[in-house]
């Protein structure tokens, strides 16, 4: 109770040092200039200030400008110093181990390895199957999102506003409740059955796949080894797609369920179809999150590994973290295995950048 | 600059700070390395009863792979040595690599692993980093059964030789003994009225006899297209003589260009050519295709003698497993019809770093004596290591074939080691090459310049270690 007490004193007190510098432009320059010089005792008293509660601030310090900055940081600080800790400690440090052990020839067996400096780079740079991983990746990286926003964006967009009912301005199609759950059912099932189970899809025999063809008189589209062949990358891609489909018809329909109906009325009063209230309408509201699951996606499908793993025979494709995996668990290079890890952290790190940076526009205050 | 830290910004920026964490980079490095501890027990005295100087008091930790042949018998052979040394810790895993790479990383291994099984941890890092411990005298230690036979004598052939690893030190004890080549059914063959095929020519006919009757010659898993190394490779020394598969482990420069290769390749080609190969084949898995194979879809398998066992319930009553040695190309053979690839498999080993190495080193003296190695067989029909341990059993048919191919074959054994020292050569190279010359994507001779090119890469790749016939 008391300590809110003096929080709200500590509001005041900057407010009312801000309304003086407002007022007194000239002297805060002044003292901007000279007499608010950092002295050590000023900086001790603001790092002691820092580590204590808000209501032992040493009165001297209180009124001091940077005190508001450090007020500030120091309520961020303390709530996140412990998720920063374990994140520092299990996420951050290995990482920066990673950077260590991507320099050594350490098998992963033993504690001992040397330090080869940018050998196991050099390496990776004249690396064929190492390009042949990455290549793999980054078509998944490009491929999958698209596929699986445009669809789940479509599917959304069904189910909330595609129907056409009287009385309501906007309605999902008939069933969009069912539709809605049946499309969340693949996210329900751990990876590794979906890969299973679609490796039984792709099995030459027995499998359902092979079988459709037959049925609908493709037989020569029939393949023997659809996962051991060049066309494995599109499978994995297919089984890809399915599995996270489901998961943005959710939270695409979320988002779009929070567009006012107003807008639809009104863009239904003006004569717009389907097509021109989702292009004008729906997209553009929903961006935002368009955007985010853009880049989950993107990291979904880098990953792969689960599938790749499970669905694609040893001598066929590899994306890098599956090759990883093998330099790493099969040859026992762990140190080179951390080497193509770090370059995988370059190039996921480039994506989210750059998905960060393209496409930020001004939010739509609803 | 502005201070801008409003809640919107500092979500922003954790976001992107979580974004970091996402790639597997944090994987690898979470095994960092650590010390380990020596309180290693010291060599008692040796007896006649104890040759090998066992402390008696000392404890023994046992990890068993518990894969198809269970860990049954490792059960029993302990308690044979718990009669007389310390008391046994025995633990059995299916993840072998993934429970004992963190203890082999702190120098604190159990004193037996059984490394077998797809997550085993790989021999030939663990003998560079000086991990493992030298078996000779074990081999050299009298056998448990009769004083005046060396353990080493013991052993089938091949037994020591897939412990060495280009040099003298025998570093694995290979328990089960398995022997390759093409399986098929008597049955099958009997209701086709052909006999097996001991030269090429006789293959195209028995499968042209197959084909009438609307029976594949050859099946084979796809997704594990070394399976066909089983019978190739020895095909390849039948046809050229063991320094052709020597020189081909030894990663020689053009290996691979010699006449048998390619003689070996065009007929494998060949089944696929004329239509003798089991529709579906190339994208099938091991059960697949023994599934295909148990239901007279298809002839031959290029298989192990483990196939028995594991295809077990899906093997009609009437299937009359059996196993013949890869069938020869013609007379000008440089080595007998009965030439065979038979080795021992399943490794044992005992880690430097053990605390009881020696301990370790009698529990293997006592699984390689007669009464362990028949109760082996007797659990998990597999064939021992032991020579004639088998010998007076009642074995299942595709073991008894086994036993009786092996023995016709003498001394004309052959043990390619690319499976072992090269391991990504012999399953994505080799395997993938002959994958695709299956599957009809490419021809015998541009499979053959896929092996060697990869043979040539790996041997100038430096992070492999190499290894040369002794």
């Amino acid at each position: 109770m008391e300590s809110g007490a003096e929080g709200r004193e500590d509001v005041a007190d900057t407010r009312e040092r801000a309304g003086g510098n407002m007022t007194d432009a000239g002297a805060a320059g002044r003292r901007r200039s000279g007499g608010d010089r950092l002295t050590p005792g000023l900086a001790l008293r603001l790092t002691v200030a820092f580590f204590l509660p808000p209501r032992f601030t040493p009165r001297s310090v209180r009124y001091d400008r940077r005190y508001r900055k450090l007020d500030q940081y120091r309520f961020i600080v303390w709530f996140l110093s412990l998720p920063v800790l374990v994140y520092g400690v299990f996420v951050v440090s290995p990482f920066l181990q990673a950077f260590f052990y991507s320099m050594t020839d350490w098998t992963g067996y033993s504690a001992s390895y040397e330090f080869t400096g940018f050998e196991n780079y050099e390496r990776m740079w004249n690396d064929d199957k190492f390009w042949e991983a990455t290549r793999n990746s980054l078509l998944l990286l490009v491929v999958a999102p698209v596929v699986t926003l445009v669809m789940g964006l479509f599917f959304a967009y069904m189910l909330t506003a595609g129907g056409r009912r009287r009385n309501e301005a906007v309605a999902g199609v008939t069933g969009s409740g069912v539709y809605k759950i049946v499309y969340f059912f693949p996210q329900v099932l751990s990876l590794a059955i979906i890969a299973v189970i679609w490796a039984r899809i792709y099995s030459p025999r027995s499998g359902a796949l092979n079988a459709g063809l037959d049925a609908v008189g493709l037989d020569s589209w029939q393949r023997e080894d659809w996962l051991g062949s060049s066309w494995a990358i599109w499978c994995v891609l297919v089984v890809l797609c399915w599995s996270f489909v489901g998961f943005y018809v959710v939270l695409f329909s979320a988002a779009m369920s929070a567009i006012p109906t107003e807008i639809y009325e009104a863009a239904r009063l003006d004569g717009a179809g389907r097509s021109v209230t989702f292009f004008r309408i729906t997209f553009p509201l929903t961006w935002e999150t368009v955007r985010t699951g853009w880049i989950y996606m993107g990291i979904q499908a880098l990953d792969a590994f689960a599938l790749v793993n499970v669905m694609v025979p040893e001598h066929g494709m590899d994306v890098l973290p599956s090759y990883l995996f093998e330099k790493s668990f099969r040859d026992g290079q762990a140190g080179y295995a951390t080497t193509i890890g770090v370059a995988l952290f370059v190039i996921t790190l480039l994506f989210a950048t750059v998905m960060l940076r393209i496409g930020r526009r001004d939010r739509i205050e609803l | 600059m502005t201070s801008k830290l409003n809640r919107r910004s500092l979500l922003t920026r954790s976001a992107a700070a979580g974004l970091l964490s996402v790639p597997a980079v944090s994987a690898l490095a979470g095994c960092a390395s650590g010390g380990g501890d020596d309180e290693s027990v010291e060599r008692g005295e040796t007896t006649d009863d104890n040759p090998l100087g066992v402390d008696p008091e000392a404890e023994l930790e046992v990890i068993i792979f518990d894969g198809g042949f269970g860990d049954q018998y490792a059960l029993d052979a302990e308690a044979i040595y718990q009669e007389n040394y310390g008391p046994v810790t025995h633990d059995k895993t299916t993840e072998i690599q993934t429970r004992l790479q963190p203890r082999m990383v702190q120098g604190d291994p159990p004193d037996v692993i059984n490394n077998g099984g797809a997550d085993a941890m790989d021999i030939a890092a663990l003998i560079r980093n000086g991990q493992v411990y030298d078996l000779n005298e074990l081999l050299d230690a009298p056998s448990l059964d009769d004083p005046n036979v060396t353990v080493r004598e013991t052993l089938m052939p091949s037994t020591v030789e897939m412990g060495q690893f280009g040099s003298q030190e025998v570093w694995r004890l290979n328990y089960a003994f398995t022997v390759y080549g093409q399986w098929y059914s008597r049955t099958a063959l009997e209701r086709l009225e052909v006999e097996y095929p001991r030269t090429w020519d006789e293959m195209i006919a028995v499968c042209e006899a197959a084909k009438r009757q609307g029976m594949a010659g050859w099946t084979y898993p796809g997704v594990y297209p070394y399976y066909f190394n089983f019978t190739l490779y020895p095909f390849i020394g039948k046809i050229g003589g063991v320094e052709v598969l020597q020189a081909i482990d030894n990663l020689e420069p053009n290996a691979w260009r010699h006449d048998a290769v390619k003689a070996a390749f065009e007929a494998y080609h060949e089944l696929a050519a004329r239509g003798y190969v089991l529709q579906g084949s190339p994208g099938m898995t091991h059960e697949e295709s023994q599934d295909e194979w148990n239901a007279y879809q298809a002839l031959f398998i290029p298989n192990g003698s483990w196939v028995e066992n594991e295809s077990r319930r899906n093997t009609p009553e009437d299937f009359d497993m059996a196993v013949g040695p890869p069938t020869g190309l013609d007379s000008s053979d440089a080595m007998p019809f009965e030439t065979l690839w038979a080795s021992a498999s399943e490794p044992f080993f005992v880690p430097a770093d053990a605390r009881n190495p020696i301990g370790g080193l009698e529990f293997l003296r006592v699984m390689l004596g007669q009464e362990s190695a028949r109760n082996f067989t007797e659990l998990v029909s597999s064939l021992t290591c032991v020579r004639g341990a088998a010998d007076g059993m009642d074995l299942p048919p595709g073991l008894s074939s086994a036993k009786a191919t092996f023995e016709a074959a003498g001394d004309n054994l052959l043990v390619p080691r690319l499976p072992d020292w090269y391991k990504q050569f012999n399953n994505e190279e080799v395997g993938g090459a002959v994958a695709a010359m299956m599957a009809g994507d490419i021809d015998p001779d541009e499979a053959i310049t896929r092996c060697q090119r990869a043979a040539d890469a790996t041997a100038s790749d430096d992070s492999i270690q190499k290894f040369q016939h002794v």
